[in-house]
């Protein structure tokens, strides 16, 4: 066993968290594969199953040299990467503090409010929730850049353009990974709504 | 070349590089996967199976006929094939054989969390629990060799973290989509001795199975699977499978031993480990397995009473629990709590258009008892429904429902089962009722598809594993009606009258079993057809709440308020509708209408 493998293995931490539905497992491949063409560890993990249709869907990637758990640790996450603006708020404790959250300004009203019983929480009290953690954070009106290009499925995309700008790897890495996974015809869509995302940020 | 792949697709690659020409599964979280991705590689067979015992069996006649073969499932799935597979252990195989039992720590999508572990030395075979995709791929391949070795079936045992976690493997072969078709296997060698489990060859075979299983515990004294790294020797971690990966991190900088072989253990191995560290910490996820066995060998651990019996490991669990026990681990950072916002949950439902939601809408408005089985339909039990009463086991609700009325119970009642869980094991339950004239009602919910798990073909869908092989759909009520039940009831899942007349006809009826066919295509099948958008007349309605209670995610409650009752009015999402029309038929005041040019 090597030197560094004795090390308790340092890692980028990030979450992915929304609806089902909404691309969150194809984000969370993409910066998996991201990390690994880029020469480190990468692990990925999610649940399927009870939680699919319309529930809460999580998902880790870790980077690392070498990377253990699949999964990180509550309160140590480096980016909470949200497509949900209620789901950011949800999982803002794994989030460690000064931490850098990425959401999608999105918001997709659950059945427990829409029929009866609860309400969602206002922009106020959401806000106060993640700036409690953090003063990084970086809302994307992601839907509305993806519908302006013409299909609402390029929000994962945007979403990752906009995380990317905290990333210290090339955009085109991110490209190739990203163009790779899609049909030859949306390659130059998604291009374009990577370039949007990252511009939110400019 | 480094590939990300998930536990189930390496477990599937490392099948297909160990030249598996026979592969059977039956769907279930977390297993699916695998078969789903063997059915993608040419060169052998791979198929959906009736149900788990089904699978094995015929993953045991293709290791008969001389070919490696697989069978996959969940970790409940091995209990329904458990009776074959405690006697395999004792006929032994011919080419490698297989079994993948995918565990559930946590019970993310299962009706328990039970450590299938056990199974290995209940019916006393090896097996090997992987920690990675790298170790799923190789483990798998491996686990063909050690099959054949040492003439036994080989459990290899994945959990949730392990089969739905994407990791690095090493491909070694290209691609392996495109092979001509394999030679035929050679003739069938006869050998009634070990393959006829007569109570005579049985009893000869039980010493050879001990014997078995003494070579495979020296075997695993030097196998590599089982690895230690040493480090501090402080302390001494013994762990394996996915607790593994938290093991290395919570306890990094101290030695670890790794069983990458569950069963049989390295006892000699496990001795010198443990008198060369201070302490030594047993961290397995589920049962105390291994823990026991090394308090049988005297050896003085750490273990269950610090580490969590119940539920998935995490890291945080794992290190709060390593504290407790006053190990010299890394602390977690403190961390202040963040202020919380009052999330609303958000519950599972049934899908907009959903064939089953007119089903549990009379199940709620007559009142029924329901016994219920294992599918999307179990979303039942949830409000707005709250229609279901008994849940165990695949194919149990025919059985609990019968025992229910036999009791003596004369409350309403009906069990209600899916098509595939119809054929997996209620078609038995069903022939009882028959047999014993007992008058249960049986609601067969038909979506043609396996729906929960992500749409498999069964018999009752005639969709095939392979796209390119052909399958056959079998009539229910053909079978149903050739099983004896005389009260055949058959209606279309859409229109709520005729399924609520139905339900209530045959419960009413007292002479011999009922069974009402609630047919209905999912709305994740091909071939579904999307129907037009329903409005809602916000004059007519009057807030009376009844096309709440389908519990579609399509329909909402709007701003606008009732002046009499103060009830909210409802609004129809339109990019959420599918035009099912189930709300529609359920409002009193026609306020739910068809516009009369289509939206979509």
């Amino acid at each position: 066993m090597s030197e560094d493998q004795l090390a308790r293995p340092a890692a980028t931490n990030f979450l992915f968290v929304g609806v089902g539905g909404q691309g969150i497992l194809t984000a969370s491949d993409i910066t998996a594969e991201v990390g690994l063409a880029a020469g480190l560890d990468a692990k990925k993990s999610e649940i399927h199953g009870f939680s699919q249709r319309g529930g809460v869907v999580e998902s880790h990637v870790r980077w690392g040299n070498p990377v253990g758990s699949p999964m990180g640790e509550k309160g140590a996450i480096d980016y909470l990467v949200s497509f949900e603006i209620l789901e950011a708020a949800r999982f803002i404790e794994w989030l460690k503090p000064g931490g850098v959250v990425v959401s999608n300004t999105q918001k997709l009203i659950p059945m427990s409010v829409s029929s009866g019983g609860h309400e969602y929480p206002g922009d106020q009290e959401i806000e106060q929730s993640l700036r409690s953690r953090t003063d990084q954070i970086v809302l994307v009106e992601a839907l509305e850049i993806a519908q302006r290009l013409g299909n609402s499925r390029l929000v994962n995309t945007v979403v990752l353009g906009a995380l990317s700008t905290h990333l210290e790897i090339e955009p085109d890495a991110w490209l190739e990974v990203i163009v790779r996974r899609v049909p030859p015809r949306y390659a130059e869509l998604n291009r374009k709504a990577f370039w949007e995302g990252r511009r939110t940020l400019a | 070349m480094k590939r990300l792949l998930s536990g189930n697709e390496a477990i599937a690659l490392g099948a297909w590089e160990a030249g598996v020409r026979f592969a059977s599964a039956y769907a279930g979280t977390p297993s699916t996967e695998i078969l789903e991705n063997l059915s993608t590689y040419r060169g052998m067979t791979a198929e959906w199976a009736s149900n788990e015992k089904v699978a094995l069996d015929t993953a045991i006649g293709a290791s008969f006929a001389g070919v490696r073969a697989l069978a996959c499932m969940k970790h409940v799935g091995v209990n329904v094939a458990a009776d074959s597979l405690m006697s395999v252990s004792y006929t032994g195989v011919n080419s490698g054989l297989v079994l993948v039992s995918a565990d559930d720590p946590g019970a993310w999508s299962s009706q328990n969390e039970q450590d299938n572990r056990h199974y290995a030395r209940f019916g006393k075979f090896p097996c090997l629990e992987p920690s990675d995709s790298q170790e799923a791929k190789d483990f798998t391949r491996y686990a063909f060799e050690l099959s054949e070795e040492f003439n036994t079936v080989v459990m290899v045992r994945s959990t949730t973290r392990v089969s739905h976690s994407k990791s690095a493997v090493e491909v070694e072969m290209p691609e392996p989509r495109q092979v001509s078709p394999p030679e035929p296997p050679p003739p069938f060698e006869r050998r009634p001795k070990s393959f006829v489990l007569i109570p005579a060859h049985a009893r000869l075979l039980h010493p050879v199975v001990e014997e078995r299983m003494r070579s495979l515990a020296e075997h695993a004294e030097t196998s590599a699977l089982n690895r230690i790294e040493w480090a501090d020797r402080q302390i001494g971690v013994i762990s394996g499978g996915a607790a593994y990966q938290y093991a290395r991190e919570v306890f990094a900088g101290f030695s670890l031993l790794k069983l990458g072989m569950s069963y049989p253990l390295p006892k000699q191995k496990l001795r010198d480990f443990s008198s060369q560290v201070e302490t030594v910490v047993v961290m397995e996820e589920l049962d105390p397995f291994w823990e026991d066995q090394m308090r049988a060998l005297g050896i003085e651990v750490i273990g269950k009473e610090f580490f969590p019996l119940t539920g998935e490991f995490t890291l945080e669990r794992v290190r709060s629990a390593a504290l407790q026990a006053g190990l010299p681990v890394e602390p977690a950072v403190e961390v202040p709590p963040a202020v919380p916002v009052g999330a609303p949950p958000r519950i599972p439902a049934l899908c907009p258009g959903c064939p089953h939601r007119s089903v549990f809408y009379s199940a709620r408005k007559q009142k029924l008892l329901v016994s219920g089985d294992i599918g999307c339909y179990t979303i039942g039990v949830l409000p707005p429904f709250e229609a279901m009463d008994t849940c165990i086991a695949m194919g149990a609700s025919i059985g609990v429902g019968h025992g229910i009325h036999q009791a003596g119970n004369q409350e309403r009642s009906a069990s209600v089962i899916g098509d595939s869980t119809f054929f997996h094991t209620g078609l038995p339950a069903l022939a009882n009722s028959v047999y014993n004239r007992v008058p249960t009602t049986t609601i067969i919910l038909d979506n043609h598809t396996t729906a929960m798990t992500g749409g498999q073909g069964n018999p009752a869908s005639g969709v095939p594993a392979h796209p390119e092989r052909e399958a056959k759909r079998i009539d229910i009520e053909a079978v149903v009606r050739a099983m004896g039940v005389l009260a055949v009831w058959k209606v279309d899942a859409m229109q709520v009258k005729e399924v609520d007349g139905a339900i209530k006809a045959a419960v009413a009826h007292q002479d011999g079993p009922a069974v009402v066919i609630v047919d209905g295509e999912c709305v994740m099948n091909q071939g579904w057809q999307r129907g037009t958008v329903v409005k809602v007349d916000l004059e007519a309605c009057n807030g009376c709440s009844l096309c709440f209670r389908v519990g579609c995610p399509a329909v909402l409650q709007s701003d606008e308020r009732d002046v009499k009752t103060e009830r909210p009015k409802a609004e129809i999402d339109p990019l959420l509708c599918t035009g099912c029309e189930v709300c529609l038929q359920v409002c009193p005041r026609s306020a739910i209408y068809r516009p009369e040019v289509s939206l979509v």
